[in-house]
């Protein structure tokens, strides 16, 4: 028998019941719930006269539409956004499950109270109406966004009907080269094996670079897993996600902790285990990365030139020249003289202090390019307390930048934060979709120094040159 | 759950891969708190200019297409966003099957709970039927899931593939929850044993 990888072990600590055909019921050990995937959810419960199976693995937090303007204790002013978290409001209290809500400093993006809380533990199974839910893989958590009707069948029954993915392995080799950050890894990943690439896979992501990596860098890879297609992305937990963890305030303790620690130390993917897939990429090769079109697969050094639609085949040619057109880039253009109109630090991919850090390390003692407005946005509350007490609050204020209260923000604007029609941005996002930040608003996705070092030079920057 | 058996009408093209979940319904029209509704706002970025007015040459905004049941498009379609506001929106169009050479993941399970049928094609049955679609009303298309079979409108046939348990409730219109909820006494015994082996959880 050939052994197992780390997604077939936690797979198979779950599965609750199988049929003939292989159709699962896999159990879920953390359901994590937003306001805007979850209204008709508990609707549907209440109608049918359904409880929530375990109230005490469900954790909910508004995130998407809630302001991030420092009036937001004056209440949400757009009525439809005010009334969507009102609802989570009432749910949470009326099923009785566990809830941060606008008002509470551990309020933030659910894929980052998550894991702040120690809600997220190695070898679990975590979903979320949330495509990013991809993030908790950082842990060596199977977790993956669901739809709402599936929001509403773990909601009752605490399962997911599943069949089980193909195993994908992603490595990346070496060392990662100075201004090279997590974030161009997992951009540099998606533009090798193309948005439908992980279509059918749970990828586990492993080698030396992603080893060296911060749990927060973890976080920023996997969270990228779905743009390349994936059903969720892992990483095996070890000492750095061991250490993450310890602690934090829905962390097993003592006994508990002992007992946890000696199963997550077997959660490893076997060396005689098969993969379906393999990708492997040298970490020295990859350098910082921007995304030039409308697909998280348009992505190219930022030494790079605008490319032309020639210079691809299939349905890729109209494609990319319907991209140019949507960003008005014209091939040939050497990305780093792409002016920016705005930018934006913040979002589950990477909202992190870490993430805020690497920023404020470039932007320090610098001021925003003229013209160009800055807004970072805390992944949490706790973030931001956390950003404020290192000074990193007053390094980002005195270059010009907007320093807001925790939420989605301008990475899917969803609330007031948005791009008027035209503007570019750089941004720490995950997605550079037509309209995502705006109506005809253009984004460029890249790492947080990378957005930084745009928003001090006013048009894409090769980090490296500001280092 | 509405039962998808068989479905006869006009396909209308859309030749564009990457179709992301923003794109068939944008984040502003996820403030509703109900699924019905969102057909108007399909595609919204593409079917109407900043006045909310009609774009002509946009596919749905067609005479030809106006009515369409069936969605033909390219690689990858559904990616982004597990918004299911995106098959709702779909479904409330008046859209039952959309067809492409392959999906994303969370998409494609979405449109099963909403009687929508998915299906992936080889690119070159789908280039067919792109055709066909571009034909409007002159070149109805039927899709039987019984027999798995797509009829041209020149009589041709095409088989698909559909997972047998999805094509089952499909057929019947089972609602999922009913059928887990049959199960129950497995998951009280999972959690038993789980909760034994993982105190922690």
């Amino acid at each position: 028998m050939t052994g197992k990888t780390l997604y077939d072990k936690i797979w198979d600590a779950h599965v609750a019941h199988e049929a003939e055909d292989g159709t699962c019921l896999l159990y879920i050990d953390r359901h994590l719930v937003h306001e805007v995937t979850s209204p008709q959810a508990f609707e549907g419960l209440r109608m049918a006269g359904r409880k929530v199976r375990a109230p005490e693995k469900t954790i909910a937090v508004p995130d998407h539409n809630v302001p991030t303007t420092l009036d937001r204790e004056e209440g949400i002013k757009n009525e439809e956004s005010r009334i969507q978290v009102e609802a989570l409001d009432t749910n949470a209290k009326e099923f009785g499950i566990n809830y941060y809500p606008v008002d509470d400093i551990r309020q933030g993006i659910v894929h980052i109270v998550g894991p702040e809380q120690g809600w997220t533990l190695p070898g679990m199974t975590v979903v979320c109406g949330d495509s990013h839910t991809a993030t908790h893989g950082a842990f060596g958590a199977l977790a993956h966004g669901i739809g709402t009707s599936e929001v509403e069948h773990v909601l009752a029954t605490q399962t997911l009907i599943q069949k089980k993915s193909k195993n994908m392995k992603v490595e990346i080799t070496g060392k990662l080269s100075p201004g090279v950050t997590a974030k161009d890894i997992t951009l540099a990943v998606i533009g090798k094996t193309g948005t439908a690439g992980g279509t059918g896979y749970v990828i586990e992501y492993c080698g030396e670079a992603i080893r060296d990596l911060s749990m927060e860098g973890r976080m920023t890879v996997c969270n990228m897993a779905i743009e390349g297609g994936a059903r969720a992305g892992l990483i095996a937990p070890d000492e750095t996600t061991f250490e993450y963890v310890k602690g934090r305030p829905h962390a097993p303790k003592g006994a508990q902790w002992e007992a946890a620690l000696n199963w997550w130390k077997t959660l490893y993917t076997d060396e005689d285990a098969v993969f379906d897939k393999v990708v492997t990429l040298k970490g020295e090769d990859i350098a910082p990365v921007v995304t030039w079109g409308t697909s998280p697969e348009d992505v190219l050094p930022i030494t790079g030139v605008v490319p032309s639609p020639e210079d691809f085949t299939g349905g890729k040619v109209d494609a990319a020249r319907r991209s140019l057109e949507y960003m008005g880039l014209k091939p040939g253009t050497p990305l780093s003289e792409v002016a920016i109109d705005a930018v934006f630090i913040g979002s589950c991919t990477n909202g992190r202090i870490e993430d805020l850090r690497a920023a404020a390390e470039i932007v320090k003692g610098k001021k925003i390019a003229e013209g160009v407005r800055g807004m970072v946005v805390p992944g949490s509350g706790l973030v931001r307390a956390q950003a404020e007490e290192e000074g990193l609050a007053e390094i980002f204020e005195a270059a010009g930048f907007e320093w807001r209260l925790a939420g989605c923000s301008m990475c899917l604007a969803m609330n007031p934060d948005q791009l008027a029609p035209g503007e570019r941005c750089a941004s720490t996002s995950n997605r550079n979709f037509e309209g995502r930040q705006g109506f005809k608003g253009r984004t460029h996705l890249m790492s947080p120094a990378m957005a930084a070092a745009a928003a001090i030079n006013g048009k894409l920057t090769d980090v490296r040159e500001v280092m | 759950m509405d039962k998808f058996t068989t479905l006869t009408g006009i396909a209308a093209p859309l030749p564009l891969i990457n179709v992301d979940t923003d794109m068939i319904i944008p984040k502003q029209f996820l403030k509703t708190i109900k699924r019905s509704g969102l057909g108007v706002n399909l595609f919204d970025e593409m079917r109407y200019d900043s006045d909310g007015n009609e774009v002509e040459d946009f596919v749905l905004n067609k005479p030809a297409h106006r009515d369409a049941k069936i969605l033909v498009s390219g690689d990858n379609f559904g990616c982004g966003s597990s918004r299911e506001h995106a098959p709702w929106a779909i479904k409330d169009f008046g859209i039952s099957c959309v067809i492409a050479p392959s999906f994303a993941d969370i998409f494609f399970n979405n449109c099963f709970k909403n009687g929508i049928l998915p299906i992936a094609l080889p690119q070159e049955d789908v280039d067919k039927l792109m055709d066909d679609a571009e034909r409007g009303s002159n070149a109805i298309i039927t899709v039987d899931l019984e027999s798995q079979t797509i009829t041209g409108p020149d009589g041709g046939e095409i088989h698909f593939e559909v997972d047998a348990f999805k094509k089952h409730c499909l057929l019947n219109g089972l609602d999922d929850i009913g059928l887990t909820l049959e199960k129950v006494a497995s998951i009280d015994v999972f959690e038993e044993k789980a909760a034994q082996a993982r105190p922690w959880v």
